[in-house]
């Protein structure tokens, strides 16, 4: 949907609803950079938005080759954006392997800014193109197609500041941000700022990139390859004070809350994994807000440094990925039978085995909740977005501080990498979160019996340096009340059962599952974790078109919400999309016997779009 | 009660302690005449001279029949999983810096599957005293090869004898970077408790090796050098500042053969040998090459079997360093509230 109007200028402005651009180039030509440049501006001109990088496995693949090929990608709009975007609007290609690699996702009719300096011979027979692309009139017939000699122009605007073709070759991605710059009608100051404060510490690289950032708008207005410019109104989002978040990045934000809302020391034990390993990176500078974190020799001796550290009081973490997992599952069931506190956090990534590291997956779901051997329920929290994993952080370690006992936090590559506007909490809006250690004798006067359960099957926590409750826990099984070792097949039947109840009592701090959309009808959509925004997407857009159908969220899978099950009956059918097999559509059908949802899957290592989602509801609905 | 900041933890004034208050009351559940009863009975009398309250120390062990150990120990205790104490134990530390913090394992449990856990704590110099009890067998599972039985042994699954090579653990513990490296002998209760002294006043990654017989499947590991008639020729007994002496009337010795760069046997007053030609022992080199030949020396034939300290070297610990640069930044930052934390250096506002 566009409208168009026009300015004084020569150019009409058209005001579109969202935008969707991907910057593609070799790893070495900045689209990280300029991808999150641009969405700073969008956020300050008040659009909504969603990001995803994209880049190889390979951290510097042969330059100019089709596995070298990185990229990022942006949606803004002036509604709630839901998602990175289904197909970008806008493909900014730095080269051909670039252009190969992406040109498919780019919808039919959108812009095509291409690079034409690196269209080179060697270039694009890197590529494997026969012949130069561009030359091709069907590209031409299906995209506009803006040739800019991004190359060039970046050296003609450099021309006698004394740099080596090096350096003004690193350059052109500023001379790429400029032109979107005009075309999206963005205030170039703040991106002036922004390169002065980037090279504040070698100043003699900031007037040569501000110039050519300067050359690129100033190229964009003159040169009449572009027939508009656009405007994207801004959202309406909640006011306060904003900041871009990564989901890894929430989730290390989120370790450092707790431990200022709790008072105690965050303990993180981990091993770096893609792609989880920002979370510990992250966490690593956060030393004054009582964070403490250890990089193990593996993942088994991660989640064990945090249980030893939970043993001793504090607020423990183990950061991972599948295979990370995998390996931390004796352990995460000896957290379950110590009942100690303990947060894993599963950035889930496609597998099985090493799979594919930088993609996403929802295929951890039924290992999580099952993965240990013996009976080892514990409960499982689910981030929804980016931002998302901030709060997600938070009510794992509530839960698992007042339960005592291991959570799951499973977020994903596409939460993880993935980025949106983040509202800062003000002070006040986050509980504190309590934590009450033993300090006296719970039994007899003078004893201390380390699983002795309060009404709600909770045991106390003891720690070292507190005289007079020295008492030992361990893997075997113990006796229901002074922990000791027992063999008492009656006493692990009871054991078993209370740790299963413990668990299932948890459901007090579940909130009920709320619908959106139609309330009952024909189609209730069921997503959970980083699908959410996907299924909310197509939800609203098949409301929009008159269909009765409901939106439910999963944020813990354990327990489920105790209102799931009637919910799930109000509607005649139940489909749940995932990126994965099916798995919580299997769960739900043990769960909930008679239900037995659709199932919509795509194991592809991306996030669901939107539009095929939508689709195949519309194909069910009839 | 601090319980998650860095100090010293010695309470001013400690109760006086006798044994029994680190007896937890449950009789130990190993066999009859198993080395693992002198081992803790060491342990025991240990503690009430190490002068840290009993709640500030932590037992931690994996699996095996000498992991049982926190079981009878009146402290904190954690029995965790198989080769795995290392970790729990230092998270812990690194946690808790003013806790003294112990781990109890074995051959199969230190070497075995938990080798790469067992190196890596050796070499971060990390605040932990780890005894490895070695019966040179699998016990608790009922006597399979362990990564110390020797060349030939036969056990259950080396019924024709063991083809693999064992590990000398000193060597590997001097190897990985221990800054403390003993060995005693359960037979030898007096000699271990000295080492386990020194083991406790040690800050950093301390090993103790304890050779233990297991009487019911390898009894007799360890008889080549604990039997009366041999004693004598067969233990090098390692003290600090004395010369490296051994044999009945203590004539024979170890020399550093400065030609070949090795160690060798010789006997004081034959080819002109004197006590000055004898290799004084000195655990405190930084450079571990003495100490590492001095550990080998076990494998050797001809030698005798060191007993005491061969490495005791002092360096800044791995939680002394991690706590230097959280206390130097929370110095630096001073409470930071948490919005200001969140915010970050990169906001815009929506009004």
């Amino acid at each position: 949907m566009s409208s168009q109007t026009t300015t004084g200028k020569t150019r009409p402005v058209e005001q579109v609803d969202s935008v969707t651009i991907r910057f593609v180039g070799d790893s070495g030509d900045g689209m990280q950079l300029t991808g999150t440049e641009f969405t700073k501006a969008s956020a300050l001109a008040g659009n909504d938005l969603a990001t995803f990088p994209d880049f190889p496995a390979e951290i510097r693949a042969p330059a100019g080759s089709l596995a070298g090929v990185s990229g990022y990608q942006v949606h803004f709009g002036g509604k709630t954006v839901h998602t990175p975007g289904d197909m970008p609007d806008v493909l900014v290609a730095m080269n051909p392997a670039a252009l190969k690699t992406n040109l498919h996702d780019l919808r039919a009719g959108g812009m095509l800014i291409v690079n034409t300096g690196a269209f080179i011979d060697s270039n694009l027979e890197k590529a494997g193109y026969k012949s130069n692309p561009l030359d091709d009139d069907a590209l031409k017939k299906n995209y506009k197609v803006v040739q800019v000699d991004m190359n060039k122009l970046t050296e003609i605007a450099l021309s006698g500041m004394g740099l080596s073709s090096k350096e003004v070759a690193r350059s052109k991605n500023y001379f790429a941000l400029g032109m979107l710059y005009w075309l999206y009608n963005r205030p170039i100051e703040p991106q002036i700022e922004s390169i002065r404060a980037k090279f504040a510490k070698k100043p003699q690289f900031a007037e040569p990139n501000i110039k050519v950032f300067q050359a690129g708008h100033a190229f964009g207005e003159t040169s009449e390859l572009f027939l508009s410019q656009y405007r994207v109104p801004a959202a309406k989002l909640k006011p306060g004070t904003y900041r871009n978040i990564t989901g890894n990045g929430a989730t290390a934000l989120g370790i450092a809350a707790v431990a200022k809302l709790s008072g105690r020391q965050c303990f993180l034990g981990s091993y770096p994994i893609t792609p989880a390993t920002e979370i510990l990176q992250d966490a690593s500078y956060y030393k004054e807000m009582n964070v403490v974190t250890y990089q193990a020799e593996d993942e088994i001796a991660g989640i064990g440094s945090a249980i030893g550290a939970s043993f001793g009081g504090a607020i423990a973490w183990t950061t991972t990925s599948g295979p990370g997992l995998a390996l931390k599952s004796e352990m995460s069931g000896l957290a379950v039978i110590m009942e100690l506190p303990l947060v894993i956090v599963n950035v889930q990534r496609g597998g099985p085995s090493t799979g594919m590291p930088t993609k996403t997956e929802q295929a951890d779901l039924l290992f999580t909740l099952f993965g240990r051997h013996g009976e080892a329920p514990l409960p499982v929290i689910a981030a929804r977005s980016p931002g998302d994993c901030f709060y997600a952080a938070i009510e794992a370690a509530r839960v698992a501080v007042k339960w005592m006992t291991p959570v799951v936090l499973l977020t994903d590559g596409y939460l993880g990498f993935g980025s949106e506007p983040f509202r800062v909490p003000e002070d006040g809006e986050l509980a504190p979160i309590q934590v009450k250690y033993q300090t006296k004798p719970n039994y007899e006067g003078d004893k201390y019996m380390p699983y002795l359960r309060d009404e709600k099957l909770i045991r106390p926590w003891a720690v070292p340096g507190t005289a007079g409750l020295e008492h030992r826990v361990g893997g075997l099984e113990k006796d229901s009340l002074s922990g000791m070792v027992s063999y008492d097949g009656m006493n692990h039947e009871k054991m078993v059962k209370t740790r299963a109840q413990k668990v299932a009592n948890v459901i007090e701090d579940v909130p009920d599952a709320v619908v959106d959309g139609a309330q009952s009808g024909d189609m209730l959509l069921v997503s959970w974790g980083g699908t959410y925004g996907s299924v909310k997407g197509a939800a609203e857009r098949l409301v929009e078109q008159g269909k009765k159908v409901g939106h439910v969220h999963l944020r813990w899978i354990n327990p489920l919400p105790k209102n799931l099950g009637a919910v799930l009956k109000n509607f005649k059918k139940v489909m749940v999309p995932e990126v994965n097999d099916g798995q919580l559509a299997f769960y739900l059908r043990a769960k909930f016997p008679g239900v037995d949802p659709l199932q919509f899957n795509r194991i592809n290592g991306k996030a669901l779009k939107i539009s095929e989602l939508t689709a195949k509801v519309l194909e069910l609905l009839g | 009660m601090s319980t998650t900041t860095a100090g010293n933890g010695k309470a001013a004034a400690l109760p006086t302690y006798t044994k029994k208050d680190f007896e937890s009351g449950v009789d130990p559940r190993w066999c009859p005449g198993c080395g693992d009863f002198s081992i803790i009975n060491q342990v025991q009398k240990l503690l009430p001279s190490v002068g840290v309250a009993r709640e500030n120390i932590v037992f931690i062990s994996g699996i095996g029949c000498s992991s049982r150990f926190p079981y009878y120990m009146n402290n904190f205790g954690m029995h965790t999983l198989h080769g795995r104490a290392p970790s729990f134990a230092s998270g812990l530390k690194l946690s808790r810096p003013e806790l003294q913090v112990w781990v109890i394992t074995g051959d199969g449990d230190a070497l075995a599957i938990g080798g790469n856990h067992f190196i890596h704590t050796m070499r971060r110099n990390m605040d932990l005293k780890v005894i490895m009890f070695n019966n040179r067998i699998y016990g608790l599972t009922k006597g399979q090869v362990s990564p110390t039985s020797v060349l030939g042994q036969k056990t259950k699954t080396t019924p024709y004898g063991s083809a693999d090579y064992p590990f000398n653990p000193p060597a590997l513990a001097i190897g990985a970077g221990a800054t403390f490296v003993a060995r005693s002998v359960d037979l030898e209760g007096a000699h271990m408790g000295a080492v386990l002294k020194q083991a406790a006043d040690h800050r950093g990654s301390t090993y103790v090796e304890v050779y233990q017989n297991c009487p019911v499947f390898n009894d007799g590991a360890y008889t080549f050098m604990t039997e009366k008639a041999v004693k004598a020729d067969a233990q090098l007994r390692m003290e600090d500042g004395k010369p490296l002496l051994f044999g009945k009337d203590n004539k024979k010795g170890i020399r550093f053969n400065a030609q070949s760069a090795e160690l060798e046997v010789v006997t004081v007053g034959e080819n002109g040998v004197t006590e000055k030609d004898i290799l004084v022992h000195n655990p405190r080199r930084e450079d571990p090459t003495i100490a590492f030949m001095l550990a080998n020396l076990s494998t050797r034939a001809g030698f005798p079997t060191p007993i005491g300290v061969f490495r005791n070297v002092e360096q800044p610990t791995c939680d002394d360093l991690n706590w230097q640069q959280i206390n130097a930044t929370k110095q630096k930052k001073g409470d930071v509230p948490l919005r200001k934390f969140l915010l970050g250096n990169d906001t815009w506002e929506v009004k």
